[in-house]
């Protein structure tokens, strides 16, 4: 039943980014940024907690989540810190995506030749 | 005469002239590979909750992690252009996506060496989501904060 959420939420949330780049010409740079900020704008509502509780791999795998994380990060650390502490939590809960991101592509790119 | 108006003018002009993009097929196609790439996705944080102690919260960031480590190599041997070109948005707006633009990107400036090719040109495609990413999550965190302390 997991996977078929999954599968039902992430499919649909593509389904948007393929309408706004065929319908309104946006490029696929412009609808990942756009849906971060989408993603930040969700969770500042407290909307994307319910979509990952309901959706699983079906919300975090998206790149909304990555906005979602980055403000979720953000509000934990100002819990303790006050407003220095959104700057200074923004980046906790993304790190592993972006160092590995970072690392592999890296890596991947010195190993392997370009094509075409 | 001003260029814009020229510009405007020209496109109006080509509109019938121009393509309509399948809009169904495109969309199943999103649908069908933005799917699957979430349900393994999923399979993979089922895997982490249950032999590496993750719970529900945590274990989305091993799981992005490995998406990112298959998309980056899928995007070295060449598989990763050719889902692109069928999924469309399925294949960018997963995080597998964002792993594609930063390979992708480094691998082509390679020739230019390794610290002003790959080092430099690594968040090339990918730096827009993290700067509008950062400075939206700055922006609602202070407002949220500010409500919240007023509250």
């Amino acid at each position: 039943m997991d996977y078929l959420w999954a599968f039902l939420v992430g499919g649909a949330i593509c389904v948007v980014g393929q309408l706004l780049i065929d319908i309104f010409k946006l490029t696929p740079a412009h609808v990942t940024t756009s849906f971060v900020v989408l993603g930040a704008l969700l969770d500042a509502f407290g909307i994307y907690d319910n979509l990952i509780k309901f959706a699983g791999a079906g919300a975090t795998v998206p790149i909304t989540s990555f906005g979602h994380n980055l403000l979720h990060g953000a509000m934990a650390s100002a819990e303790d810190h006050g407003f220095i502490g959104i700057a200074m939590g923004i980046f906790e809960l993304t790190s592993a995506g972006i160092s590995s991101a970072i690392l592999f592509g890296f890596l991947v790119a010195l190993i392997f030749k370009p094509k075409g | 005469m001003s260029n814009k108006e020229q510009q405007q003018e020209y496109a109006k002009k080509i509109k019938p002239l121009q393509p309509k993009p399948p809009y169904f097929i495109n969309c199943l196609k999103a649908y069908l590979v933005g799917g699957l790439i979430c349900v393994i996705g999923e399979a993979l944080m089922k895997f982490y909750m249950t032999y590496f102690n993750f719970n529900e919260e945590t274990a989305g960031n091993p799981t992005a992690a490995t998406l990112i480590l298959i998309a980056a190599l899928l995007t070295g041997i060449g598989v990763y252009d050719k889902i692109g070109q069928f999924g469309g948005a399925g294949s960018a707006v997963p995080v597998t996506g964002f792993a594609n633009a930063i390979t992708s990107a480094a691998l082509e400036h390679k020739s230019e060496g390794i610290v002003l090719g790959i080092a430099t040109n690594l968040f090339k495609l990918a730096g827009a989501v993290i700067v509008f990413g950062a400075v939206s999550a700055y922006i609602f965190g202070m407002i949220r904060y500010a409500f919240k302390t007023l509250m």
